[in-house]
């Protein structure tokens, strides 16, 4: 266990100093990073991307049925 | 139904996609490329123990953290919009298109979060080896990474390895090893992975090139010319060799696309190939669309047929083959696959009114239909046909197949040229003399990046009006949502990617200027 811990806490030190040591251009582009993350996940995903079938059907059956439809050409729309 | 959505969705649908495959597509082949040049780099300097090398492996490792940090997650926002815009799709395609997506989320996961922090955060902690090792695996499991998302766009273009369940209405994989292997996706891969060498080796060259004209770490400029040099021009005729092998399997899978590359109309043996052209509209139509006729050409007499018949009188299918069809050489008319098509759909909609009133035997011997090997061959993979409504839908648009196609390839011959004068004037000692090649290579930054674009224009417009070639048409794939939310996010998505963009470009010009750590 205490090797365990002792390599984790190498990971850590690892990460904390590789970070806390990040010349300027590395903080700019991690702050455009969390900016992009953030402007993906919690606006465009949250609010402009929601899943058609899964928004608008509640299981899978309904899903298939309604993509099956979309599908079908049917005898109707024969030339 | 279907017929509600009009063009304007599925036209600005198509048009979102693209504007987000592009973009996202700015960032990818540098990350692709500059990773295995970092890793050579980094190869010498381990070999040599000579830190110069250390210090231009840095000086480019900045260069290659920047483009990498603001094209991270770039590509996610196109899952985001199969989900929306293309649920239809999404839920035909089924696993198929899920596992590859997955295996490549998992892979660049691990990737990002480990070995790309040892390349950055690791000089003097690990091991001289180690950070070697790590900025190998970096490169490697980048390239690795782009594979599956190839292998998924492959499978579009030339859908194998599949059976459809009419239960489920998706399509469920029965041969990993077809779709992995599937021609063109080791076509795809190969083409897709060279000209990402060939764009960062040209990257490496116009800013060591700037440097020259400036006079400043000429140590550093030249070395990496050299190495440029080398990779680059490896890498361009590597392209252009899996370009050719790339456009041989697009005549046998994807012949329609092929004619348009070409502007071939009317099929012929002793087809010349047409090295430079202008289109314009005739006189003559085919149904609605006007047939595009040459205003000039220059053709290199017999070439086409022996590029992909592999003999001078080997018949090369043009687009009316396959609009009309032509029995002499054995090829089907699309009113033809359109029947077969809507014998595929007449069954998928017996058995879905089926499954109300037929008893389970009944249906299970509808299902079985479909797993039926010769169903699948002769009539299944016609299925998209069913929806198209007149013989010259089938047709891409022409002028813009043409053009991207013959501009890639006169790109990609310029970068050989320009790769070997790069050498050539590295080795005779004369490259800093030389001002005006500098300059040449300086501002032809951003053509291997207009040369990779085209190829993806050629490859997604040349297939339409497929999404799935001869299964599923775009307008098939399209969600029934408003048009006005897709305009909305279109313009979200054109403002998010050129903030992100023109961040890239100041922050890297910035470091550019500043140079290697001394």
């Amino acid at each position: 266990m205490t090797g365990f811990f002792q390599l984790l806490t190498r990971l850590f030190r690892f990460y904390y100093d590789g970070f806390g040591n990040m010349p300027v251009w590395g903080r700019k582009v991690w702050i455009i990073i969390i900016i992009k993350l953030f402007i993906m996940f919690a606006i465009l995903k949250l609010f402009f991307f929601p899943d058609f079938l899964k928004k608008n059907y509640d299981n899978d059956k309904q899903r298939s049925e309604y993509v099956l439809d979309q599908l079908i050409n049917s005898p109707d729309n024969h030339d | 139904m279907i017929d509600n959505i009009d063009l304007t969705l599925v036209d600005w649908s198509r048009a979102q996609f693209a504007l987000t495959a592009i973009y996202h597509w700015l960032f990818v082949p540098l990350t692709l490329g500059l990773s295995f040049i970092l890793a050579i780099m980094e190869t010498i300097y381990y070999k040599t123990g000579k830190e110069e090398w250390k210090r231009i492996t840095r000086f480019w490792m900045t260069l290659f953290g920047i483009n990498f940090a603001i094209g991270v997650a770039t590509g996610i926002i196109l899952e985001f919009e199969f989900g929306t815009n293309w649920s239809n799709y999404s839920w035909f395609v089924g696993d198929i298109f899920g596992a590859p997506l997955a295996i490549e989320g998992i892979l660049a996961f691990f990737l990002e979060s480990t070995f790309v922090a040892v390349m950055f955060f690791g000089w003097n902690k690990v091991s001289k080896k180690f950070h070697l090792i790590s900025t190998w695996l970096v490169a490697i499991g980048g390239s690795l990474s782009a594979v599956w998302i190839l292998v998924a766009n492959a499978w579009m273009q030339n859908p194998v390895g599949m059976i459809f369940n009419p239960e489920t209405a998706r399509n469920e994989m029965v041969d990993f090893w077809a779709i992995l292997f599937n021609q063109v996706a080791v076509d795809k891969f190969l083409h897709t992975i060279s000209s990402s060498f060939l764009l960062a080796s040209m990257f490496v060259l116009s800013i060591s090139s700037w440097f020259l004209i400036r006079k400043r770490e000429m140590f550093l400029a030249k070395r990496s010319i050299l190495i440029a040099g080398v990779f680059g021009l490896l890498s361009s005729l590597m392209a252009a060799y899996t370009g050719d092998e790339s456009a041989r399997t697009i005549s046998e899978v994807q012949p329609v696309k092929f004619a348009a590359m070409e502007a071939l109309y009317d099929g012929k043996s002793n087809a010349g190939l047409v090295a430079i052209g202008l289109l314009k509209d005739s006189e003559k139509m085919i149904g609605e669309k006007s047939v595009k006729d040459f205003i000039f050409k220059i053709e290199i007499p017999d070439l086409l047929s022996v590029l992909t018949a592999g003999d001078k009188d080997g018949y090369v299918q043009g687009i009316n083959d396959h609009v009309s069809g032509n029995e002499n050489k054995g090829i089907m008319s699309v009113s033809d696959k359109k029947l077969r098509g809507q014998y595929a759909s007449d069954i998928l909609l017996d058995f879905k009114n089926g499954k109300m009133n037929y008893s389970s035997e009944q249906l299970d011997s509808i299902n079985s239909i479909f797993r039926d090997k010769n169903f699948q061959k002769d009539y299944f993979r016609y299925f998209g046909y069913s929806s198209i409504n007149n013989p010259e839908d089938v047709i891409p648009n022409v002028p813009i197949t043409f053009y991207s196609f013959h501009l890639m390839v006169m790109l990609g011959f310029l970068f050989i040229l320009i790769f070997a004068m790069a050498l050539y004037f590295l080795f005779k000692g004369k490259i800093s003399e030389n001002k005006w090649f500098l300059w040449i290579a300086l501002l032809s930054m951003p053509l291997p990046y207009i040369a990779s674009e085209l190829g993806w224009i050629l490859t997604e417009v040349g297939r339409q009006p497929w999404i799935i070639q001869d299964l599923m048409p775009v307008s098939k794939a399209v969600s029934n949502i408003s048009s006005g939310s897709v305009i909305t996010t279109f313009i979200l998505f054109a403002v998010l990617f050129t903030v992100l963009l023109i961040s890239e470009v100041s922050i890297m010009v910035r470091q550019i200027k500043t140079g290697p750590k001394h």
